[in-house]
């Protein structure tokens, strides 16, 4: 004890290129960008891939090579297994390498990284499903353990997950969640008898957003440092659940930073302490106990300082976007258009909403950082736009639709 | 250290005439003798701002006097009127304008033996020769504050050079320049060769406060079913609104719904009218004139959208008259005050389709409007002259020491 587990989140946006008002009933590709900027999804996986995706997993395979204890997890978007098929088969391969290692895990979450739970339950099951399915196909895997879009959670979501038959759910270790209590422990959600773990986001983000912070007091953060905070929760904790997005190493944190060599020492650093050991999440469930029940009410996420949804549904520009994406839904399915149902899905992907958050827009923070777009009106303008054109498709189809019914 | 003595020398103070130049030197005079220093302010004439309420406006605690030199001076001529005169066809100042400058410069050099006072701090160029002689007879450090520079008033056609050699001996003798932007400063660094250590941006402030509903003027198009957008500004290069026009001819061909109004006066109005009719749109484009005070609140109050497309814009104050009075602004990229409003469209001017995108992206989404006008508003009551006096304070301590 403790046992430590790494998840990474691996996701990609198709994010909405430059769509003009003049583009709607004429230009119908929404995800095809080819200019020299961050809107051009094929030009930033590659980046990713070629900074993070493709020196971490040659890093990570090294270490389950040297050490037989070490095991991770990992969360793959669907649109991001999507892009890698598309623009880097080598990266996909990567990863299968390193879950044919059979010491890494692989989550379940829906195949569009989306906020369907919040709109539809029948449309966010078929996500997972689909992201089962993708899963299953790109990695002849079959997940046990859930995690939601930007570990977004409530009990009605736990209630859910433990229904479609899953072992475990994760969440972010808040503050209003825990209260007294440590996210060293495994815990429940509330009445489900499936087990919650909860980031420990101090340390979590002590990796993933202070690392190279010069004006952090523990700068610079070496692999010993990180190894002693770690073991010093031995006795007071039986598990250190931590969970990142993957491109924090080369991406957010470039190799200059020190990350590599960072991630490189640190599995050698906490196995040097005895009761320290690695765990996949389930591996985790089955080895110890669920501390106690925890009610949550409310939805958290890993997002931003406040930790709830108000970073993808905190302004009416973002409430009157995704409420008329799902007003569609009816519709769209309706069509029976595959083309059209898969552009609707890709258009409730998260970050299309995160990105025209106005929160701390004044300070340029986080958001700022994150986002593809000049400011959110622009990636409101858009979106808007080539919503209007999606919507305009969708009904001119219905119409044919209708027409070829009446007419057999 | 002890209350810093400073020399102010403007050119106008509010409510003289309707230029921004008085309305910041005032602004930043207020925080300035909040902060406790002591002002002399100098204006070039006896200035009819004075009987007009001018002090109660600021306050007992403001301990500023001001000293007319206007025995020097005649006959003055507003700067709106010399910017008219700059682009009548041969494009030159008044021959006065350059006398009266030349006079207040004189006259400068009395004062300065007179007054005492440990720094000068001179607005624009119309006053920089009168620093400068401050400066050469009392050996005080001098501040130039660039509130505009030739390039701006020019729009891009064009400087006189008179005016450019005034600038440049302003901003070359000073020991300190402060700009309105970084924008501006810019222009100081690159067309008037002054090095960048030199400069120091300090961003104007507003003191708006949200004014009685007027008339709504376009009352009767918006029960029609038309959505509106306002340009307001003098109708010359400097402020685009012929990339205004443009812009409206665009967003006509997708939208015959929507009135266009520029409101301003200016030695381009001829030419923009007929630009109105030459694009086929001048029954969709409303030439109000000068609209001030009430009625002028009442106008941004109804319409949709602002423009402000400036060809060349120090700073821009009319995107937060509008924002104040609950409409969204849509700003040209070149402008100061593009550096300090966050909640704003952004354009290049020249751009004038992308500028048509927004217009109807925006008249087509009331949640988008909302949180331009919700935020923009909230941001508006943040930007004040504290920042901008404590930075001038600075400076002075700075250069006193």
């Amino acid at each position: 004890m403790p046992s430590v587990c790494f998840y990474f989140q691996v996701h990609q946006p198709f994010r909405v290129k430059k769509y003009k008002y003049f583009d709607i009933g004429k230009e119908h590709n929404y995800f095809n960008e080819n200019g020299e900027n961050n809107l051009n999804n094929k030009k930033v996986l590659k980046k990713v891939a070629r900074k993070s995706y493709l020196p971490t997993n040659e890093l990570l395979l090294d270490l389950l090579k040297k050490y037989p204890e070490f095991k991770i997890s990992f969360s793959f978007s669907g649109v991001a297994l999507d892009q890698m098929e598309m623009y880097s088969p080598e990266t996909l391969k990567s990863f299968k390498k390193l879950i044919d290692t059979g010491r890494v895990e692989v989550l379940s979450e829906t195949y569009y990284h989306s906020l369907a739970f919040l709109y539809s339950k029948e449309e966010f099951r078929k996500q997972v499903e689909l992201h089962r399915e993708k899963v299953k196909d790109a990695f002849n895997y079959k997940p046990n353990i859930f995690r939601s879009t930007e570990l977004f959670y409530n009990n009605d979501l736990a209630a859910e997950v433990a229904k479609m038959g899953y072992d475990g759910i994760l969440a972010e270790g808040a503050d209003k969640v825990l209260g007294w209590r440590s996210p060293n422990f495994l815990y429940k959600p509330q009445g489900e008898n499936i087990t919650l773990f909860l980031k420990n986001y101090k340390l979590s983000d002590d990796i993933a957003f202070r690392f190279s912070s010069r004006k952090w007091k523990e700068y610079p953060l070496t692999a010993p440092k990180f190894a002693q905070w770690l073991s010093a929760i031995n006795g007071n904790g039986e598990v250190v659940n931590l969970f990142m997005d993957y491109e924090t190493f080369g991406e957010h944190q470039w190799k200059e930073t020190g990350i590599f060599d960072f991630l490189k020492n640190l599995p050698e650093e906490i196995l040097k302490h005895p009761d320290n050991n690695f765990a996949t999440l389930s591996e985790a469930s089955k080895k110890y106990n669920e501390f106690a029940e925890l009610d949550v009410p409310f939805f958290t996420s890993w997002a931003d300082n406040e930790r709830d949804l108000s970073a993808w549904i905190g302004n009416s520009m973002q409430r009157d976007l995704l409420s008329k994406i799902y007003d569609l839904e009816e519709d769209v399915l309706k069509t029976g258009d595959e083309k059209l149902i898969e552009e609707w899905r890709k258009l409730q992907t998260s970050d299309h909403f995160y990105y025209i958050s106005t929160k701390g827009l004044e300070d340029g923070t986080v958001h700022n950082y994150f986002s593809p777009y000049e400011s959110p009106y622009e990636a409101f303008i858009s979106y808007a736009n080539a919503f209007n054109d999606f919507k305009l498709r969708v009904k001119n189809k219905l119409k044919t639709y209708e027409k070829t019914k009446t007419k057999s | 250290m002890g209350k810093v003595k400073v020399l102010m020398f403007g050119w106008e103070l509010p409510p003289e005439n309707s230029g921004g130049l008085g309305v910041a030197c005032l602004g930043l005079s207020q925080k300035l003798s909040e902060r406790g220093v002591d002002l002399t302010f100098v204006v070039p004439r006896k200035t009819e701002a004075m009987d007009r309420g001018f002090f109660n406006l600021l306050s007992a605690n403001v301990n500023y006097k001001e000293i007319e030199v206007n025995s020097c001076l005649s006959p003055y001529i507003s700067p709106e009127k010399y910017e008219s005169i700059l682009r009548e066809e041969d494009n030159i100042y008044g021959e006065t304008l350059f006398e009266e400058v030349a006079a207040y410069r004189k006259c400068a050099k009395k004062i300065a033996l007179f007054e005492k006072f440990d720094v000068i701090h001179a607005h624009d160029w119309l006053s920089f020769g009168a620093g400068v002689e401050a400066k050469k007879v009392t050996g005080k450090p001098l501040v130039v504050h660039v509130h505009a520079t030739e390039f701006d008033r020019g729009g891009g056609k064009g400087i006189d050079s008179r005016v450019y050699g005034r600038e440049k001996e302003g901003m070359e003798l000073a020991d300190k320049v402060v700009a309105v932007s970084n924008y501006t400063k810019n222009i100081i660094v690159e067309k008037y060769n002054i090095p960048s250590d030199k400069v120091e941006v300090a961003h104007n402030g507003v003191n708006l406060k949200e004014k009685p509903v007027g008339k709504n003027l376009l009352e009767a198009f918006k029960e029609a079913g038309y959505k509106t957008v306002l340009f307001v500004g003098r109708i010359t290069l400097q402020k685009g609104p012929d990339y205004f026009l443009e812009a409206a001819q665009e967003v006509l061909k997708h939208n015959e719904k929507i009135i266009f109004v520029v409101a301003g006066s200016g030695d381009m109005e001829h030419q923009i009218i007929r630009q109105a009719s030459e694009l086929g749109i001048s029954d969709k484009v409303l030439f109000p004139g000068f609209i001030r005070g009430e009625e002028l609140h009442g106008l941004y109050r109804s319409a949709d959208l602002f423009v402000m497309p400036s060809v060349s814009e120090p700073f821009g104050l009319t995107p937060l008259e509008s924002l104040i009075n609950g409409t969204p602004v849509l700003l040209s990229k070149q402008s100061g005050v593009s550096e300090v409003l966050t909640h704003a469209l952004k354009v290049d001017f020249w751009d004038t389709k992308e500028m048509a995108n927004k217009i109807l992206t925006t008249l087509n989404h009331d949640c988008l409007k909302d949180c331009l006008t919700e935020n923009g508003k909230a941001e508006v009551d943040k930007i004040t002259w504290d920042s901008a006096a404590d930075k001038c304070l600075k400076i002075y301590q700075s250069l006193i020491k």
